[in-house]
């Protein structure tokens, strides 16, 4: 019964809730959350990405109690945060280039250490292009020298800064302005793939993670988690954008959400190399339920649609389905039947 | 330290810059009128009260209930619970079971002895209610709250009407019900009983200002049986009656029922409760179409009540009941298809119905009557100025529930009438459609289940069925409640804005900045309970 | 402190002395010794509270360099040739956000041909980064320019890279006075950052700045380069008072230009780094036999220092700048800064292009540039010790086919078959 009694109309879910202590309460719902990145900046309508800075931002500074540094690749976050004459950064920020902000943060670090002032965090974070392509060898890097950094990735899955084009991160068959829905293979090529977490882990550091702005308390944990942290850690945020992706600005949270509930998207955190815990799908989804909203995909679907290229996307969602365990097995059966 | 120009910003500046101007669609917090509050009889603020009761404020929970239903303890036992069918968290997994977290706040009240607080100022005036059943003792609530003098004229031995002589104490504790009248009656509301009023016309003229007729229907129908002379027929409405009384009718070891509404199985239940044996209760169509509440059929056939569907009876003599078997037509009504069957009974109970004493207003004065009941205008009153009624005797669904709302708007009525004016309804908003919920949010919680107590024990005496929730079930289900339409400061919106554009202003209130909100929608979407709007900003 | 010293590890001494917070390495001959010695210097705890960092490239070199100077730390990397091509971007990055990193760079060519030795095509190529650029005559000039640049670097807030010739000096063995902590703690004070990283006093550096501002935010960085050409003198002589030398050459060395015999002087040679010390020993044998001759070193390129270029060779006749770098298409680089600060100055200027991708200056070669400017047969540009043969042959391969093989492999073939 004592179990009940924590049960919330809410609880598990929303941001905030009336009825549950006030240590419990995530960042996101106090009035003095640290709003690091605060009012006024550019970003699009329905940005994931400039929550999703906010939500692990905040928690990183609810965690170091305001010591933290944040260090910015060049990308959307950095050029609708701080173009002169106005910044909505409240806490110490460098940026410096597209591809360097690992090494710059490990710099920081660095600098830190050497004063003696080690209770300073450090904060890397930057888009998906920043991170998995073109600053890849820093952050790779940094992992390997086990530097007292968390990375955050803010993926949302191309560069849309520059106006939507294909990243490492873009997923298969997802159109671009250089993959475009032309032919018979319309958007990106089903490639290998760059699966930044895996990769992280392999570098065999202390923690790793992924997360979504669908769920702030998951993500808020990760964060604060990985605050206790010492070492190089990595934190994968999936950030819907509304512009890139085709999809309607008050869509964001939903889409991240459905990424998840379809298997697209495995939400997970791995310590020293070996994944740990899984986020379970509470609402399995075929992958068309995702895909269907964005514009990015919409040549697989209708009377010129591809099913032969849904049914590939399908299929990587189960395998991450069983690789990941995401369902327990007889849902996932029933599911697929 | 002079920072270095143009690349080396102070923090936060971009607070000068008001994204709002980029903004086509606003958004905007409303209210949307939950679907049980929509479904309720007697007008309960059910998710209101719910959400005060979901944080452990029972007090102020039950004070919010009782603004329109004075008798959430009885409610809380016998009400049909309209409430729960409406209720949106049937579509998730299974309707908050909020009758039964009425009835926990109804015992709380009672135990730690809460009463009601009168504010108003005595208005002078005199007010009759005729019955003390529930709309007549939920006028007199209202109207002693709003500072009138309020006498109830009871005939019976005691107060209460259907809910002491109607409903058995399986399902309503005496004690509770007496705990709930004699609060009202410590509001200075003064019973009268064995005072049976024998015309509305002279009590208009005894000086009361106004007068509510809330007498009920206690007559049971009798519908023509052939029957030998040494037949044992008697009506559900007595039955129950007498042994409310403590003088239970004898009735056999065989006992047949005949009809298919809730009093035709509470006379089921109780029989076998008095000793029958068997308790068959035969009705003309089918389970469908029986006007009983699944619940109550549910409990019965639990307790041994067996069910005779598509059955008439056509002759009762001594010991022996003649049935013909029945079918549906196309249009479901039920005709005899020549087949005939004995049964054994000792006694056969009529529950056909039952119809309203309409003596007391027979030959008033612009008292209409049609179809046995008496005729009101959309504010309870009758033809007659200052002569109003309502519950069973006026038309509508013959429920407490339904009496209890009656109650409270003759009470309105009459008060607005007695200061010359005419009560006006509030708008009623927009429903809260399921559809508008953004049900992900909302925890997986099935309903929790009243413990009943064993059948078998239950159906051999009067013990009350339906055990009520403990403090920790009844918060449990308190918060399943998925507050339909209206805010229940979630922070969703104030967490979900990317441009940190909603701004709380204490518990479950926020605004919106709009020097800042761009639009996007998100909050509006990512509302558990529909409460945010987005309308098109005007140019 | 004399002592018989290699260069590198001069250099990584002094270094050492100036007391950096972090100092990130990444190999390239023939910088490598240097960190390689910093290495070992911050493990033996000789220098305190300093992290060396071992990165994956120059590029994160330069941005850890960033990072760390940024956060109030005095930060110190080195490099050489492609690594510096490597780091381009950070390099711009670093002078654009007015970080007093310090950086040596042991001067190197730039491939194709990939080719370890010593020219100035590295440092040349990052001219216009935004560098404060000084380059060492010899390695006394290397071991103090470092001190100097540390000083410079923090009193106008731009990166300085300290130039040295790649094994001609970095490789070297010679007597060197290594400065004493304490002087050096008296020259140099603790860093105080203009802008810093800190929680306490938050700031978002690194803003996008468009055209409305971007002009202004260049001009500045201009003006902090004429800033360090005013200050630079003045720092010479402190370090004089305090370390009883100039810091770069010889008496007249004011820490932008150093002078050698060029009073009266009808032919001069301009030039930077180590081959001033050939030139020398070549002037002093001219002037026996009575050829007035004498050298400009230029230390501080970036700033370019016009007014003491042009207050030292404008009575001269002939000028000679001999460059170890050139620009395809057009010549000599630091000839068209000499250019510019002797214009309207009736005097002949050539360039004599030397020394590419290690190839020796000799004494003969110098004698020859002189020779043949008092001759007046030293062409506007030239090609210092050119193997014509061995061009014009390619150049016939390139006539005759298409498909004439790659350059390099050629001449090596020529070379070979000789």
């Amino acid at each position: 019964m004592s179990t009940q009694l924590k049960f919330y109309q809410v609880g598990s879910f929303a941001v905030g809730n009336r009825l549950i202590d006030e240590a419990d309460l995530p960042e996101q719902s106090r009035s003095s959350r640290a709003n690091s990145l605060t009012s006024g900046h550019r970003a699009c309508q329905g940005c994931g990405e400039a929550l999703g800075a906010r939500y692990a931002i905040d928690a990183a500074m609810a965690a170091t109690n305001g010591k933290l540094v944040a260090v910015n690749a060049t990308g959307c976050l950095e050029v609708f945060s701080t173009p002169y004459p106005e910044t909505s950064w409240r806490l110490p920020w460098l940026h410096s280039l597209f591809g360097n902000a690992a090494a710059v943060a490990t710099g920081v670090a660095a600098a830190l250490r050497a004063q003696g002032k080690s209770d300073i965090r450090v904060v890397a974070q930057g888009g998906d292009g920043g991170t998995v392509d073109i600053g890849f060898g820093p952050l790779s890097g940094m992992f390997e020298r086990n530097d007292d950094v968390l990375y955050i990735c803010y993926d949302n899955e191309a560069y849309m800064n520059t106006g939507v084009q294909r990243s490492g991160a873009t997923p298969p068959a997802a159109r671009t302005n250089t993959t475009h829905a032309i032919g018979p293979n319309p958007g990106a090529s089903f490639t290998q793939g760059k699966n930044l977490p895996l990769i992280a882990m392999a570098h065999g550091i202390p923690y790793v993670a992924t997360a979504t702005v669908a769920d702030l308390h998951d993500l808020e944990a990760k964060v604060k988690k990985a605050m206790t942290i010492r070492g190089a850690r990595y934190l994968h945020v999936l950030v819907p954008c509304p512009l890139g992706w085709g999809s309607r600005s008050e869509e964001t949270i939903k889409l991240a959400r459905l990424a998840t509930e379809s298997g697209l998207f495995p939400v997970f955190e791995a310590e020293d190399g070996e994944v740990t815990a899984t986020k379970k799908i509470r609402r399995l989804v075929q992958v068309e339920e995702y895909l269907k909203p964005q514009k990015r995909f919409a040549h697989l679907f209708g009377a010129h649609g591809h099913p032969d290229l849904l049914n590939a996307i399908q299929a990587i969602a189960d395998r991450n389905i069983a690789k990941y365990k995401l369902c327990d097995p007889i849902e996932a059966e029933a599911d697929h039947e | 330290m002079s920072k270095p120009f143009a690349i080396t910003l102070d923090v936060g500046s971009s607070l000068a810059n008001h994204t709002g101007s980029w903004r086509t669609e606003r958004p905007v917090y409303v209210h949307r009128l939950p679907p049980c509050n929509d479904a309720c009889p007697a007008g309960e603020d059910v998710q209101g009260w719910l959400y005060d009761g979901e944080a452990g404020n029972y007090e102020s929970a039950w004070r919010h209930l009782t603004r329109d239903n004075p008798l959430p303890a009885i409610m809380g036992r016998i009400c049909y619970h309209p409430c729960q069918t409406a209720c949106n968290r049937d579509e998730l997994d299974e309707a908050v079971g909020i009758n039964s977290v009425e009835r926990f706040l109804g015992d709380q009240a009672i135990s730690q002895g809460w009463q009601f607080i009168k504010d108003a100022a005595p208005s002078g005036k005199k007010v009759l209610v005729v019955g003390s059943g529930p709309s007549g003792l939920s006028a007199a609530f209202h109207l002693a709250l709003q500072g009138h003098e309020v006498t109830i004229r009871e005939s019976a031995a005691e107060s209460g009407g259907m809910m002491r002589y109607g409903i058995p104490a399986y399902r309503l504790p005496r004690d509770v019900l007496d705990a709930e009248i004699s609060r009202i009656t410590n509001l200075g509301v003064t019973i009268e009983c064995n005072s049976k009023v024998e015309s509305a016309e002279s009590a208009l003229e005894e000086g009361f200002n106004a007068v509510f007729l809330a007498i009920g229907a206690h007559i049971g129908k009798r519908a023509y049986i052939p029957a030998g002379d040494s037949a044992h027929v008697l009506d559900a409405v007595s039955m129950l009656h007498m042994t409310a009384e403590g003088d239970p009718p004898l009735l056999g070891r065989r006992v047949i029922v005949y009809g298919g509404g809730n009093t035709a199985l509470d006379a089921a239940r109780t029989a076998r409760r008095l000793g029958a044996n068997e308790a068959v209760v035969v009705y003309r169509r089918n389970r469908e179409k029986m006007p009983a509440h699944d619940i109550e059929v549910n409990e019965a056939v639990d307790e041994g009540v067996i069910m005779r569907w598509l059955s008439t009876i056509s002759w009762v003599d001594d010991g022996l009941v003649t049935v013909e078997k029945m079918e549906l037509d196309e249009k479901g009504f039920p005709r005899p298809i020549g087949e005939f069957e004995t049964l054994e009974a000792d006694s056969v109970i009529l529950a056909l119905g039952q119809d309203v004493d309409l003596s007391l207003v027979d030959g008033a004065e612009g008292v209409a009557i049609d179809d046995g009941v008496i005729q009101v205008d959309n504010f309870l009153m009758t033809g007659r100025d200052g002569l109003f009624a309502g519950g069973d005797a006026v038309p509508g669904e013959r429920t407490a529930t339904n009496a209890i709302g009656h109650g409270k708007q003759a009470a309105r009525a009459i008060d607005a009438w007695l200061r010359g004016e005419k009560f006006v309804h509030a708008p009623r908003p927009a429903l809260a459609t399921f559809d508008r919920l953004n049900t992900w949010y909302y925890s997986d919680a099935p309903k929790t289940v009243r413990a009943k107590l064993d059948s078998v024990r239950r159906a051999t005496n009067f013990a009350e069925v339906v055990q009520g929730l403990d403090e920790e079930t009844a918060l449990f289900e308190a918060r399943r409640c998925l507050s339909c339409g209206n805010c229940f400061s979630c922070d969703n919106c104030f967490g979900v804005c990317p441009d940190n554009a909603v701004v709380k202003i204490g518990e479950g209130n926020y605004e919106f900045n709009l020097d800042y909100c761009k639009g996007c929608g998100i909050c509006a979407v990512e509302c558990p309970s529909g409460a945010i709007d987005m309308e098109p900003e005007r140019s | 402190m004399l002592r018989q010293i290699e260069g590198s590890r001069a250099v990584a001494e002094t270094v050492a002395a100036c007391r950096p917070a972090v100092i990130c390495a990444y190999p390239i001959s023939p910088q490598t010794h240097i960190v390689e010695a910093l290495d070992e210097i911050v493990r033996l705890g000789e220098i305190k509270n300093c992290e060396f960092v071992n990165v994956e490239s120059e590029f994160s070199a330069m941005s850890v360099a960033i990072g760390a100077s940024a956060t109030g730390a005095r930060a110190y990397t080195a490099t050489a040739s492609q690594g510096l091509l490597f780091m381009v971007e950070p390099l711009y990055n670093a002078s654009g956000l007015g970080l007093p990193i310090v950086m040596t760079v042991a001067n190197r060519a730039i491939g194709a041909p990939i080719n370890i030795w010593n020219d100035h095509s590295d440092a040349m190529s990052q001219r216009d980064s935004g560098w404060i650029q000084l380059y060492a005559q010899d390695n006394q000039s290397a071991s103090d320019l470092h001190m100097l640049a540390f000083r410079i670097a923090e009193e106008v807030s731009l990166p300085v890279m300290v130039c040295m010739d790649g094994f001609v000096l970095t490789h070297a063995m010679e007597r060197i006075d290594l400065p004493e902590q304490e002087a050096v703690d008296k020259f140099l004070p603790s860093y105080v950052p203009r802008q810093i990283l800190d929680p306490n006093d938050p700031m978002s550096i690194g803003a996008m700045v468009g055209p409305e501002a971007f002009t202004e935010v260049r001009y500045l960085g201009h003006v902090k380069q004429l800033q360090a050409l005013e200050l630079i003198p003045g720092i010479a002589n402190e370090f004089e008072e305090i370390f009883g030398r100039r810091a770069a050459g010889e008496h007249d060395a004011d820490g932008l230009v150093t002078t050698y015999r060029i009073e009266g002087a009808q032919v001069v040679l301009v030039a930077l780094g180590s081959v001033i010390g050939t030139m020398k020993v070549v002037i002093d044998e001219m002037r026996e036999m009575g050829s007035k001759v004498g050298v400009l070193g230029i230390t501080s390129f970036r700033p370019f220092p016009l007014d003491a270029v042009r207050n030292a060779l404008g009575k001269v006749p002939k000028v000679v700048v001999v460059e170890r770098a050139f620009a395809p298409g057009i010549g000599g680089i630091v000839s068209s800064n000499v250019r510019t600060a002797l214009s309207n100055i009736p005097v002949s200027i050539a360039t004599a292009v030397a020394g590419l991708g290690g190839r020796p200056i000799t004494r003969d070669s110098i004698r020859g540039i002189i020779e043949r400017a008092f001759d007046d047969t030293l062409p506007e540009l030239t090609f210092v010790d050119l193997d014509v043969e061995l061009i014009n042959r390619e150049l016939e391969r390139h006539r005759e086919q298409r498909r004439s093989g790659p350059m390099a492999e050629n001449l090596l073939r020529d070379l070979g078959s000789r």
